[in-house]
């Protein structure tokens, strides 16, 4: 019963124009059927309940477009 | 020859209530979400308080204009719409609020000199109906419930906890992150009512932790009403602490805040180019936030798309005191406006 989410979909969001290399800075996910920014940041719960599902091999994080 | 006026009050320290919202004043998502059951732990009406629920039961979640007379004038009640007498090993459903560690510290839990706690708040139901009120130490898997009833009036729990040592070498974390919470047990199938109720400090065992509690869910007749919620320091319940909803609010917004946004541009020739601003939150956020947006209304944007947390995409932006917002314009005299929301609950 921790912070459970239901996360359908999520994909990196990374700043593409104008810059040599790519910076991922944000996860754009659906939880709980709405879209979110996700930053990274271990301190967000949403993060860090992404990271987790990562782990546990439950949910893979698409690359930036 | 006069004398100064001796201050009656017993307990006239401001801020002992650790409890943020314990009138269940705030309430900036919602007021009211039905439906409620499956299993998820999320924020829906009452600022700080969100639920941890898994149920095939139903209900609905309110913040409501009832409250024990010079208390609060709102509480927060839960109706059940949809009963579950079929209660599978792992259903849970809790009330709760979750803390930071570097809002714990004055307890001294976990080494020599800990200091005893005292949970209060004011319940009443339908029937009498016993639940559990635990607290859960996150930072070292250490947890305690003590049982308690309802009657259909407004009645004052009083629940003191004893200091826990633990090994002597186990602090609350000093950090932005959750070291405790503070649940109200309200449904609980097996998983955590199979063992012997935790009534002193243990280490986690969860078949220990609603031991002997009532299902919430047993009949759509049930509703459960609960505001005044105050955790302060020693073996003493003092009156409950009033504060004037600005303060509340502020503290709210710590972790969550919601607000318009917009940006305009006056572009002389309808070539495509980035346009945008910043927004600096009412109150600095316990991290990062998760963003999210609604209620957009534009006129001359390329692919109809507000960005969050970015400028031009070059200069990503989303930090504890604000974030940036941009997008495309697609001719002259662009605008947009949008309704934000910015997370960083525990």
């Amino acid at each position: 019963m921790e912070n459970n989410m239901n996360i359908t979909s999520a994909q990196y969001q990374a700043e593409v124009e104008g810059v040599d290399v790519p910076i991922a800075f944000a996860i754009i996910a659906t939880i709980d059927g709405q879209e979110l920014s996700v930053p990274l940041d271990p301190a967000n719960r949403h993060y860090a309940e992404i990271q987790r599902q990562v782990e546990a091999g439950t949910l893979t994080i698409a690359a930036a477009d | 020859m006069t004398k100064a006026r001796t201050n009656a009050s017993a307990s006239p320290a401001v801020g002992r209530n650790m409890v943020i919202n314990g009138a269940m004043n705030v309430a900036q998502r919602a007021t009211s979400v039905t439906g409620l059951g499956a299993t998820l732990s999320k924020y829906h009406t009452v600022d700080r308080f969100p639920i941890s629920v898994s149920t095939s039961g139903r209900l609905t979640m309110t913040q409501t204009a009832d409250g024990p007379n010079g208390i609060s004038a709102n509480c927060t009640k839960f109706d059940c719409t949809t009963a579950d007498t079929s209660i599978a090993a792992g259903e849970y459903f809790l009330f709760r609020q979750p803390f930071e560690g570097q809002n714990l510290q004055r307890i001294g839990k976990g080494v020599a000199g800990a200091q005893q706690i005292t949970i209060s708040f004011y319940v009443k139901a339908n029937a009498a109906f016993t639940f559990g009120c635990e607290l859960e130490d996150k930072d070292n898997n250490r947890n305690i419930t003590i049982l308690f009833d309802t009657t259909t009036d407004w009645v004052r729990k009083v629940i003191t906890i004893p200091a826990d040592v633990d090994d002597g070498s186990s602090p609350f974390d000093d950090d932005n992150a959750e070291s405790l919470r503070l649940n109200i047990w309200l449904h609980a199938g097996s998983t955590y009512t199979s063992g012997t109720l935790g009534t002193s400090w243990y280490n986690r065992v969860d078949a220990n932790r609603a031991v002997g509690i009532d299902s919430f869910f047993s009949s759509t007749d049930n509703n459960f009403f609960i505001t005044g919620v105050q955790m302060e320091v020693g073996p003493v319940a003092t009156e409950f602490e009033q504060e004037d909803i600005s303060t509340t609010l502020q503290k709210c917004q710590r972790y969550f805040e919601t607000g318009k946004a917009g940006a305009t541009g006056n572009h002389p020739t309808a070539d495509t180019g980035f346009f945008g601003g910043v927004v600096h939150y009412k109150v600095d956020k316990r991290a990062a936030a998760t963003l999210a947006q609604s209620g957009q209304s534009y006129r001359e944007l390329e692919n109809d798309t507000i960005y969050l947390g970015s400028v031009g995409q070059q200069y990503a932006l989303n930090v504890v005191n604000g974030f940036a917002h941009d997008a495309i314009h697609d001719g002259a005299n662009c605008k947009y406006i949008f309704t934000y929301t910015a997370d960083a609950e525990l």
